[in-house]
């Protein structure tokens, strides 16, 4: 079984301190409670308490782009969101971040699930994880990669509150430091 | 597509129409281009909003302001060409089934703005059908005018979304949409009631 899959399994039953737990108890405290998301392996422990958890609403879209529509659109109607997505879905989205989220100046937050680097087996996933710090440094998006689990919970919460008092998106990378990533399966 | 029995409108028109009928401050999402420039020439609201890029995503921005309000009302208005760009989001707001959204699509059959190249909705797409195999049961084409008020009649007190597609003439927008952002997203916000001005 791949090292990213028993860590997972592991940190499923303590909730409260494994990264998907503080994931959710943060976005919880900042009154976030609409998630909508393109699936990820990594990502699927948080998504599925997510879905368990009747605080928040959340489900799958077909792009990225829809889900970054629905949040600004939420945001403008006094409802909090959040998109999580991976590597390859925020390549997606430089033409939304250009010309909705920072023009219009919205506090689009979102979690991003890192491929690409760390023991990628798709060299696809590998160039596209290239493209990512490149395109916020771009637009002078706030970013932060998170590596360590100590670190998660101040970070999270304080970029999102950053994120709303200031009317600015954030980016947060779950790197595979923090949540075991992807690892080479069949 | 040609072959359907449904009158050629013009877009605002219908859109004035549309905007006749808004008696509880009922939120707008109007597309980028010609569907937010006959909004914006309709008669500006505070309870519109008016896209300036973000080609496609007219729908999930409604689908959004639908969520988040789900008392109010909200309509969204998009070109063919639009929504054949975001398809995915039809599925997604069957899924979900907000009943206060209601759909509209301005269907000209060309990327009008662009320089009139044909979409596909033209010819073989047909986007009632588009939308009711996405899962939303209520789409209809708008036969006529008297025919589209009656169907936005019937779509505000629905109890799912609905989507009611018209077929539109060759013109452009009547006016043009003032394109400040900030100050487009934060009358909007006013005009929901989710902030006070200063």
């Amino acid at each position: 079984m791949p090292i990213a899959e028993q860590q997972t399994q592991a940190t499923q039953g303590s909730s409260d301190k494994s990264w998907h737990g503080i994931v959710l108890q943060t976005l919880k405290r900042n009154e976030i409670s609409l998630i909508p998301y393109v699936p990820d392996r990594v990502l699927t422990p948080l998504i599925k308490n997510l879905h368990a958890d009747p605080f928040f609403t959340t489900f799958a879209t077909a792009r990225e782009e829809e889900a970054v529509g629905i949040v600004s659109g939420a945001w403008m109607g006094g409802r909090r969101g959040a998109v999580l997505m991976q590597t390859s879905g925020f390549a997606t989205l430089a033409n939304t971040l250009a010309s909705l989220a920072v023009p219009y100046q919205i506090p689009l937050i979102m979690f991003v699930s890192e491929r690409g680097t760390l023991g990628e087996f798709n060299y696809g996933q590998s160039l596209v994880c290239r493209t990512m710090r490149p395109v916020l440094d771009s637009l002078a998006l706030e970013h932060h990669t998170i590596t360590r689990l100590d670190e998660l919970e101040f970070i999270a919460d304080r970029s999102i509150k950053q994120a709303v008092t200031t009317q600015a998106p954030v980016a947060l990378i779950l790197n595979p430091l923090l949540t075991g990533g992807k690892t080479f399966d069949k | 597509m040609k072959t359907r029995n449904t009158k050629i409108m013009n877009r605002f028109d219908v859109t004035k129409r549309l905007i006749a009928k808004l008696k509880h401050q009922e939120a707008v999402v109007g597309g980028i281009g010609n569907t937010n420039f006959d909004l914006w020439a309709a008669g500006h609201r505070p309870q519109n909003f008016y896209m300036l890029g973000s080609m496609g995503l007219a729908f999930p921005i409604a689908l959004g302001v639908a969520l988040a309000q789900p008392d109010r009302r909200v309509f969204a208005l998009e070109g063919d060409g639009s929504l054949l760009m975001q398809l995915g989001a039809l599925s997604t707001i069957a899924t979900l089934k907000p009943k206060n959204l209601i759909m509209i699509v301005m269907d000209n059959g060309i990327y009008q703005i662009t320089g009139a190249q044909p979409t596909p909705a033209a010819s073989v797409a047909d986007i009632v059908a588009i939308a009711t195999g996405s899962g939303l049961a209520r789409s209809s084409w708008a036969a006529d005018e008297e025919d589209f008020e009656r169907l936005v009649d019937e779509a505000m007190s629905a109890s799912e979304p609905s989507l009611i597609a018209v077929r539109i003439d060759d013109k452009p927008g009547v006016g043009t949409t003032r394109r400040d952002p900030v100050q487009i997203r934060e009358r909007f916000m006013h005009g929901l009631g989710v902030r006070e001005p200063l």
